[in-house]
């Protein structure tokens, strides 16, 4: 799961400081596994770095805590295209497809095209799979089969989510 | 095993017969429908016993004939009675002629009082004939006034014809009339009852064969739903319902039809009751208040048919285990067998061949032989065809593809198929054998009575006294007669009549005018004063044996008073003369005279026979010489001759017989329908995808065509075969010759496939709808 | 447009409605010869009618069926009945076997429909059993056979009559995994080689993982996952 990304969604919203940041991150997605201050700072300085965000301002007091950030033009292109790529469909990614969904719904985007991609690449690699298995031999066939039953599960989740997208959306703009 | 448990199983089942919606109705009416046709049946059938009873006791009790050995003396307690019987159009009218001879003279069985001369009392029946619009001409012959109706005690049939009429000086025709004295009224011994055999054999056929169907439909329509019913009762057993509780609650199912049919069959019952008091069969009719069963019979029937549908159900359900998971029928039946299925026809036909022939001769058929005899054979029609058609299916060559999914299907279920048709079948052969019968017998009751029509169709005896000639007159002037033979007939013996013995030999005497001679024999030439002596035949052959000049024969004396004889001397050169057909069916002997030919003595022994020719295109022509011949002489009643005696009471019978046959397989062609939509229902899903992958809606509706038009083809065949062999053997039972009624074997079979025709026709728009692809989208 | 050039079978615009439901809402399909499109989607979607639609079962309301360069949706009931015997070949979910005949008889009925006599027709099946392993089945009634034996047996009648489109509905729905996948195989693979194109309506990822194209059906609309990326 990409952190950076994943902040940078939470600035389109508007600039923060890096203490709400942190705040509106554990509270979306970090239910089991809250972000640590420094994880927040290291983050956010090599976003700087890239230029993707800048600072908005200082408050008095100094110290990286007082800094407010804001995402730029740069950022804003980051973050679509981030969301556009589809993950390579493996195990256990549900959590970073969550966030993806969630933080398009949260900046307005259009989730569905989201889980759709997904989808899409998931199929890919299904197909893939079953014409390895085809012509492959009987410890490939299980192997392939392994891996086609875990991203058959995605799938089923992303079709459940695409059919639920409507209640998800309401949840989280609340 | 408690009572409660039992009712509270039976009673669910009772619930579930009717919760099937639109369907479960429909199956529990049609079933109720059936039972209750059923049972109307046999509550008529207990109850026939005692209305044919009943019928006898009031005839025994209105008998007007003295039975001691001589007739009562004139008493304040003696009536005289005369009959005055007469006959309206086809119809008999049982007519007296009453004179009370003091106030203590017996009243007829019905009359409240005796009617003043001039005056009658009618029955029900012959006041409303009389009151009819085309009955002048019979208000003409019976000129009294009605004063009131006879009672039913003096009755034995609503539609019986009756009057009696009070008249005077009755008396002077108890000689040579029937005019009777009587002090009482009735048999004092009243003899057992005597059904004609082939009444009561017609009877039990009858009432066979309407029950026989409408058993077999019952046992069908017990297993109407079958599928839908075993799904249920497998979802019974899953939660948890054991084996018995669901045959108690599938036998709970079936009872409910039955009860309903019950409510149904005392309702038709008591409809059927008030019809059968306005129909007249065979001359017969009866009062609704006959038709009464005995209480016990009537409760039997209301146990039996309950019970037998319970039974039928239960044993349905033997081959089936009723397993929570649905049902399993217990492996594919083994091949049927045909030997035992041929035993109950022959059982059948074993019972009814030892009463070949006893009909009109010897008497009584034994009622459980002829029952048992028809029931097995009738029956062997529903073991036979399963049989039947499993055979012929297994045979069939392949041909379209309609024809091949209509045989496959028939070969995987031959047993539903020829459930299906059984019932029809059993009607069909039954009616068939019913209508042969009825034919037959029909034939035997209206055959030719050799009348030679072109001559005479009726004959009247002129009363003594009344002027021959000036009769004749009298009936030449009726309207419809068109020719007048008058002929005075006596009998010749060559010894007098009044001697210990009789005489030996005897022979007929004619006395007529040459015209009226010449009707009688061939005569070369013929003139006032001439005799002749006729060849005759086998039966009066004597005439030429007599005819010995000189000879003295003795005139037979009319009456009883008068002894004296009177003698007549052959002479001689009497011309032998060729006897010919004539007026009568028999060729005459004996001699014939011209009037003045016979002497004088002898003109008040011979008696005046009138014998007319009636021109039949007029509307009521006997009516007319009915008529006359009562202004004539009252008390004489007429003989009709005709070439067959139109006899409607048959073709009434036969019409009502097919009209019930039609209406029996018309149920159970509705059954048909209910039990093939329930089969296209249920291949709803197949009909559609085979829609889909393109076949014409015209293959599936031909194959549904053949699939029920080849077991009905087959029943018919099975029908036709048993019920011509079992009409044939009632036939010869009855000792009538065997003919084939070809036109209601075919009308009857034609019924019968009229009625796959019908269902056929009406269960396409289902089919129709069902093959719309809307089928494939309801999963 | 949205028909690609040289598709054997493309509609646009589909509208269909049951009664007030609106089954199918402005759908799009196409297909070339010999590929095998899978038709997905939550149930209710519309797909099944979709492919109703596209086989000449029903006809849209509105919209445009080509095949083959003709117009289906104008054809009469005959002459697509006649299209659907002979050029078009089915599979349902379960409940399509007749009952009462033979697997080989069942084999051989489209060509039966079709007028082919009866030897030729059970030759020509048989041979068709055979690929689909299941010729050992010949003389046994549906009942008689497992459900992934009796599939099988419809697959082959589908095919019997070599026909340039298979539509699929649900073929492995009543199956397990093993039975279904097998089936699944068998399809495409008689399908590839007989370059018939198969439309696979499913609701499985792993069934439609044999084809080679996914198209999802959301509330009456259809969408090619193709052009997602």
């Amino acid at each position: 799961m990409s952190i950076g990304h994943t902040l940078l969604g939470l600035l389109e919203s508007g600039p923060r400081h890096g203490y709400d940041l942190k705040r509106a991150f554990d509270e979306k997605f970090g239910h089991d596994r809250p972000l640590h201050y420094g994880q927040v700072y290291s983050t956010m300085s090599r976003l700087l770095k890239h230029g993707l965000v800048e600072v908005d301002g200082i408050e008095a007091g100094g110290g990286p805590e007082r800094k407010r950030y804001a995402i730029t033009d740069a950022g804003i292109t980051d973050v679509e295209q981030w969301l556009a790529t589809p993950e390579k469909p493996e195990p256990y990614l549900q959590s970073t497809l969550y966030t993806k969904v969630v933080l398009a719904l949260l900046t307005h985007r259009d989730a569905a095209d989201i889980l759709d991609t997904q989808r899409a690449e998931h199929l890919r690699s299904m197909r893939i799979l079953t014409d390895r298995k085809r012509s492959g031999d009987f410890a490939d066939q299980l192997i392939c089969d392994h891996a086609l039953f875990h991203l058959e599960a995605d799938l089923r989740w992303l079709e459940l989510a695409a059919a639920r997208l409507d209640k998800l959306k309401a949840a989280v703009i609340a | 095993m408690s009572l409660r448990q039992w009712s509270r199983d039976l009673g669910l089942g009772v619930r579930f017969a009717f919760a099937g919606g639109r369907e479960g109705w429909i199956r529990a009416v049609l079933t109720a429908v059936g039972v209750g046709l059923g049972v109307a049946v046999l509550l008529l059938t207990t109850a026939v016993p005692s209305a044919m009873g009943v019928r006898h006791d009031r005839e025994q009790a209105r008998l007007d004939w003295p039975f001691g050995s001589e007739q009562p003396a004139k008493g304040d307690d003696t009536l005289v009675i005369a009959q005055a019987d007469t006959t309206f159009r086809d119809k008999d009218v049982r007519g007296r002629l009453v004179e009370p001879e003091g106030s203590r003279a017996p009243l007829p069985p019905g009359l409240s009082r005796f009617p003043a001369e001039g005056d009658m009392v009618v029955s029900p029946a012959l006041k409303e004939l009389l009151a009819a619009d085309g009955s002048a001409l019979l208000r003409e012959r019976l000129p009294y006034r009605v004063v009131g109706t006879i009672g039913e005690s003096g009755l034995v049939g609503s539609q019986e014809l009756a009057y009696y009429s009070g008249s005077t000086d009755l008396a002077s025709h108890m000689e040579g009339y029937g005019a009777t004295r009587l002090n009482e009224f009735g048999n004092p011994n009243p003899s057992k009852e005597d059904t004609d055999p082939v009444l009561l054999l017609l009877i039990l056929v009858v009432i066979v064969v309407l029950l026989m169907p409408v058993a077999v439909f019952i046992a069908a329509a017990v297993r109407f739903g079958g599928e839908r019913r075993d799904r249920r009762l497998a979802a019974l057993r899953l939660i948890g319902s054991d084996g018995r509780m669901t045959r108690r609650i599938a036998a709970g199912e079936a009872m409910a039809g039955a009860l309903l049919g019950l409510v149904l069959g005392t309702v038709f019952f008591l409809v059927g009751r008030q019809v059968a008091g306005s129909v007249e069969v065979m001359g017969i009719s009866v009062w609704p208040s006959y038709l009464d069963p005995s209480p016990a019979l009537a409760a039997l029937v209301a146990l039996a048919v309950p019970a037998a549908a319970v039974l039928v159900t239960l044993f349905a359900l033997r081959g089936v285990v009723i397993e929570p998971l649905g049902v399993v029928r217990t492996a594919k039946p083994a091949r049927r067998r045909l030997w035992w299925r041929l035993l109950l026809p022959l059982g059948g036909f074993a019972m009814l061949y030892p009463m070949i022939g006893q009909g009109q001769t010897n008497g009584d058929f034994n009622q459980y032989l002829v029952s048992g005899g028809v029931i097995l054979i009738l029956v062997g029609i529903t073991a036979l065809l399963p049989w039947l058609v499993e055979t012929v299916v297994g045979r069939l060559g392949s041909g379209g593809v309609a024809w091949q999914l209509a045989v496959r299907r028939l070969q995987l279920s031959s047993g539903t198929a020829a459930r299906m048709v059984n019932g029809i079948a059993v009607a069909v052969a039954g009616a068939i054998a019913l209508q042969m019968l009825f034919a037959g017998v029909d034939g035997a009751y209206t055959e030719a009575t050799g009348q030679d029509l072109t001559r005479a169709q009726m004959q009247v005896r002129v009363p003594d006294g009344a002027p021959l000639a000036a009769t004749a007159q009298k009936f030449a002037d009726t309207k419809a007669v068109s020719k007048v033979t008058a002929l005075w007939e006596g009998y010749l013996g060559d010894s007098s009549w009044n001697s210990e013995n009789g005489p030996n030999l005897s022979t007929e005497l004619t006395v007529g005018a040459c015209p009226a001679l010449r009707e009688v024999a061939k005569l070369p030439s013929c003139k006032d004063g001439d005799m002749f002596v006729l060849d005759g035949d086998e039966y009066s052959a004597d005439g030429p044996q007599m005819n010995k000049p000189g000879k003295k024969l003795y005139i037979e004396p009319s009456g009883s008073g008068e002894s004296q004889d009177v003698l007549w001397t052959v002479p001689a050169g009497i011309t032998e003369a060729h006897s010919v057909k004539g007026l009568t069916d028999f060729k005459r002997g004996g001699f014939l005279m011209t009037p003045s030919a016979l002497p004088a003595a002898a003109e008040k022994l011979v008696t005046g026979q009138i014998y007319l020719s009636i021109d039949e295109s007029v509307p009521d022509a006997y009516e007319y010489a009915r008529n006359t011949a009562f202004h004539v002489a009252p008390l004489a009643d007429p003989m009709m001759w005709s070439s067959t005696r139109q006899d409607t009471k048959f073709t009434t019978i036969r019409s009502g017989l097919l009209v019930g046959s039609a209406c029996v397989l018309l149920l159970i062609g509705a059954s048909l329908l209910v039990s093939q939509l329930e089969q296209l229902r249920e291949r709803r899903k197949l009909l559609s995808s085979l829609v889909a992958f393109g076949t014409r809606r015209r293959t599936l509706g031909l194959s549904v065509l053949w699939q029920t038009a080849i077991p009905i083809g087959l029943g018919l065949l099975l029908a036709m075969g048993v019920g011509i062999t079992l009409g044939a053997i009632l036939l010869k039972m009855t000792d009538t010759p065997v003919g084939v009624d070809w036109a209601s074997v075919l009308s009857m079979t034609g019924c019968g496939a009229a009625v796959v025709l019908l269902v056929t026709v009406l269960s396409l728009p289902p089919l129709l709808k069902l093959l719309r692809p809307d089928g494939l989208r309801t999963e | 447009m949205n028909a690609p050039g040289g598709s054997l079978l493309a509609a646009e615009n589909l509208h269909k409605a049951y009664g007030p439901t609106m089954a199918l809402a402005g759908a799009e399909f196409s297909i070339h010869p010999g590929e095998v499109v899978a038709v997905m989607g939550p149930s209710g979607s519309g797909k099944s009618t979709l492919l109703h639609c596209l086989a000449g079962i029903v006809t849209p309301d509105s919209g445009s069926i080509m095949y083959d360069g003709r117009e289906l949706a104008t054809m009469s009931d005959a002459r697509r009945s006649e299209l659907r015997r002979s050029e078009f070949g089915f599979v349902f979910q379960f409940g399509q076997l007749v009952p009462e005949l033979t697997c080989v008889e069942n084999v051989a009925l489209p060509l039966r429909l079709n007028g082919t006599p009866r030897k030729q027709a059970e030759r020509t099946a048989l041979s068709w059993m055979e690929r689909l392993e299941v010729d050992d089945l010949g003389k046994k009634r549906p009942g008689e056979v497992s459900g992934g034996q009796g599939q099988r047996v419809a697959v082959a009648r589908s095919l019997v009559t070599s026909p340039r489109v298979v539509f699929a509905d649900e073929p492995t729905g009543a199956l397990d995994s093993l039975n279904g996948e097998r089936v699944m195989e068998l399809l495409t693979e008689a399908a590839r080689s007989a370059s018939t194109a198969v439309v696979l309506v499913t609701h499985e990822a792993r069934v439609a993982a044999y084809s080679d194209r996914e198209i999802v059906v959301r509330d009456g609309k259809s969408r090619d996952m193709e052009r997602v990326i």
